[in-house]
C-alpha cells in the first residue's frame, strides 16, 4: 500500500533538501508520497526541477511562514 | 583547567598554537595543561594534492613533521581517539589511554568515500590521497585522447576542486598538445554547476568558453567498467574513457561509531561552534554540520574565533565573540590564473575575472600555510 512521509530538511542548506529526498526517493516505493519541509529557497526551486528531470510526479509546492512544503509521488 | 584537542590536522594544529599563545603565561604556571591527541605523526597539506594530480608539485612537498609544527607547551600524543564519554569528561584512545577534559575540542576532518557508488572505485582516478593523486598523474600522462567526465557528489571538501580540476585538465591537455582530442564533461548534482550560486554565475559561462560541456541534476548512482559508463540517479548516463570522480564524503567513522553525528557530522552551533547541547565541547573544520564549505580556511577562520574564546573562558570567564561564517577560497581557472571567493553567513560570494597575480599568491600560499599551521599569518 502506498505510504506517505514526512522529510523535515528545515534548517538545511542546499543542497541539503534536496539531497535527503534523492535518499527518501530511493528507499520509498513507487506510489508513495513525500512531503519535504524546507527553509532553504534554492532548494525549493531546485527540488520540482529534480523532480520534472527524473520524471516523478510534483503534487504541491506551497509556502508558509519561510517553510516550504513540496509534496512528490514516486512514479518509478 | 585541561583542554584536548582531537586532531592534528588544519583546524586542531592553527587552534592549538593560537590558544598556546594566549595561555603561555597559563601553560607556564600549569593552570592550563593543552593536549592533543592524533592519528598521524605526519601533517599534510591536502590542498597540495591538486597540484600533484597534474605533476606540479611532487607528494614529498605536502608534508611537515606535526610535532615540529606545534608551539612548546602543548602535549603531542600520536594515539587516535576511540571512545568520546562526554557523560564523563573523558576520550579513550587507541592504546587504552584516557584523558580528562574540562574543554574538548573535536577536528578529525572527513574523508571521501569511493565505495558508496558501485564500480567508482574500481573505475574512477580521484585525488583526495596522496596514493590516488599519483594515480591520476600517471593515468593522465598517458592518456592519448578522448572523453573524460568529472563527476562531483556532495558534500565533500575543498568546494572549489570540482571546477579547479576540471580548469586545470583543459591546459593539461592543452599543454600536452592534445587539446583537441579530448572532450572535457563535468556533472553536478544540484541544479547548477557549483552549490555557491555567484560561483556558479561565473564558472558556467568559462565552461562554454573553453568548449567544456556538463549536465546538472546529475546524481552518481552506478558506474559500468564494461561499457565505460557512469549512470545517474535522475535516469541519464555518460560514456567516458576516462572518469575523474569527487565522491560524497563523510566524517571519520569514529564519530559515527561514537553516535556523536550521522554521517560523521556532528551538529554544530553556528556562531558559539559548541557541539549541541554540550556546552565544553567544541567542533572545527570538516566535520561540523554547518552549511559552509569543508574548507581549510573555514577551520582556519573557527579556530581563530574559537581560540579567542576559549582564552577568554579561561581568563575572564566568558567568549567574546560569535563565528560569523567567514570562509576564503582560492579558485584555480587553469594552470596560470586563479580567482578567489569570500564569503560568511550573510554575504554571499562575488568572484571577479581569474588574473595571474592571484594564480601567484596561491603558489606561494602553498609554501606559506606552514606558517599560518604555526599561527604565525
Ligand atoms: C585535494 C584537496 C584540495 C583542497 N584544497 C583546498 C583549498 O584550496 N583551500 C582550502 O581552504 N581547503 C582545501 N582543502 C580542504 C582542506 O584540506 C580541509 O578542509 C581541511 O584540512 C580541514 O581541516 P580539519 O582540521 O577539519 O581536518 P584535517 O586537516 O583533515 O585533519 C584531521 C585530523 O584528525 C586526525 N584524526 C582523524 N581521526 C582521528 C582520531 N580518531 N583521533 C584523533 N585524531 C584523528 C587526522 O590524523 C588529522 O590530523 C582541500 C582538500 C583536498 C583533499
Amino acid at each position: 500500500m502506498a505510504e506517505k512521509r514526512k522529510i523535515d530538511a528545515r534548517g538545511s542548506f542546499c543542497p541539503g533538501p534536496l539531497m535527503e529526498l534523492i535518499a527518501g526517493i530511493k528507499a520509498a516505493n513507487v506510489g508513495d508520497e513525500l512531503e519535504v519541509l524546507s527553509t532553504d529557497r534554492g532548494s525549493a526551486a531546485d527540488i520540482p526541477e529534480w523532480i520534472k528531470k527524473v520524471g516523478h510526479e510534483l503534487l504541491t509546492t506551497t509556502e508558509e511562514n519561510g517553510v516550504w512544503h513540496i509534496t512528490v509521488r514516486k512514479t518509478k | 583547567m585541561k583542554i584536548v584537542i582531537v586532531g592534528g590536522g588544519m583546524g586542531g594544529t592553527i587552534l592549538g598554537n593560537n590558544l598556546a599563545r594566549r595561555l603561555h603565561h597559563e601553560l607556564r604556571t600549569g593552570k592550563v595543561r593543552i593536549t592533543m591527541l592524533s592519528a598521524s605523526d605526519r601533517h599534510m597539506y591536502q590542498p597540495g594534492l591538486l597540484y600533484v594530480a597534474v605533476g606540479s608539485m611532487m607528494p614529498d612537498e605536502l608534508y611537515r613533521d606535526q610535532a615540529g609544527l606545534l608551539e612548546p607547551g602543548i602535549v603531542f600524543h600520536v594515539d587516535p581517539v576511540e571512545n568520546f564519554m562526554l557523560d564523563k569528561r573523558q576520550v579513550k584512545t587507541k592504546s587504552g589511554a584516557v584523558h580528562d577534559y574540562d574543554v574538548l575540542v573535536i577536528a578529525t576532518g572527513s574523508r571521501a568515500v569511493m565505495d558508496s557508488i558501485p564500480g567508482l572505485a574500481e573505475n574512477a582516478e580521484t585525488f583526495y590521497t596522496e596514493e590516488s593523486a599519483v594515480r591520476m598523474l600517471k593515468r593522465l600522462r598517458g592518456f592519448q585522447g578522448g572523453r573524460v567526465v568529472i563527476t562531483v557528489g556532495v558534500p565533500h571538501k575543498c568546494p572549489m576542486a570540482p571546477l579547479e580540476i576540471t580548469f586545470m585538465l583543459h591546459d593539461f591537455f592543452k599543454e600536452r598538445g592534445i587539446g583537441d582530442k579530448v572532450q572535457l564533461h563535468y556533472t553536478y548534482p544540484i541544479g547548477r554547476v557549483h552549490s555557491l550560486e555567484n560561483v556558479a554565475k561565473w564558472a558556467a559561462p568559462e565552461f562554454d568558453r573553453l568548449g567544456i560541456t556538463y549536465e546538472t541534476l546529475f546524481n552518481m548512482k552506478e558506474v559500468d567498467g564494461k561499457t565505460k559508463t557512469l549512470t545517474s540517479e535522475e535516469g541519464s548516463s555518460c560514456k567516458f574513457d576516462l572518469l575523474i570522480a569527487i565522491p560524497a564524503h563523510k566524517g571519520m567513522e569514529v564519530v559515527e561509531k561514537n553516535g556523536l553525528g550521522q554521517n560523521g557530522w556532528i551538529p554544530t552551533n553556528r556562531t558559539r561552534l559548541n557541539m549541541e547541547g554540550q556546552e565544553n565541547v567544541f567542533v572545527l573544520g570538516d566535520t561540523t554540520n554547518l552549511p559552509i564549505s569543508k574548507a581549510g580556511s573555514t577551520a582556519h577562520f573557527e579556530a581563530e574565533a574559537l581560540g579567542e574564546n576559549i582564552a577568554a573562558m579561561v581568563k575572564v570567564g566568558s567568549p567574546v565573540r560569535d563565528y560569523d561564517g567567514k570562509v576564503f577560497c582560492f579558485i584555480e581557472a587553469g594552470k596560470d590564473r586563479a580567482t578567489y571567493a569570500m564569503f560568511n553567513y550573510t554575504t554571499p560570494p562575488d568572484p571577479k575575472a581569474p588574473t595571474r597575480a592571484v594564480h601567484w599568491f596561491k603558489v606561494a600560499y602553498n609554501k606559506l600555510y606552514w606558517a599560518s599551521a604555526r599561527g604565525l599569518l
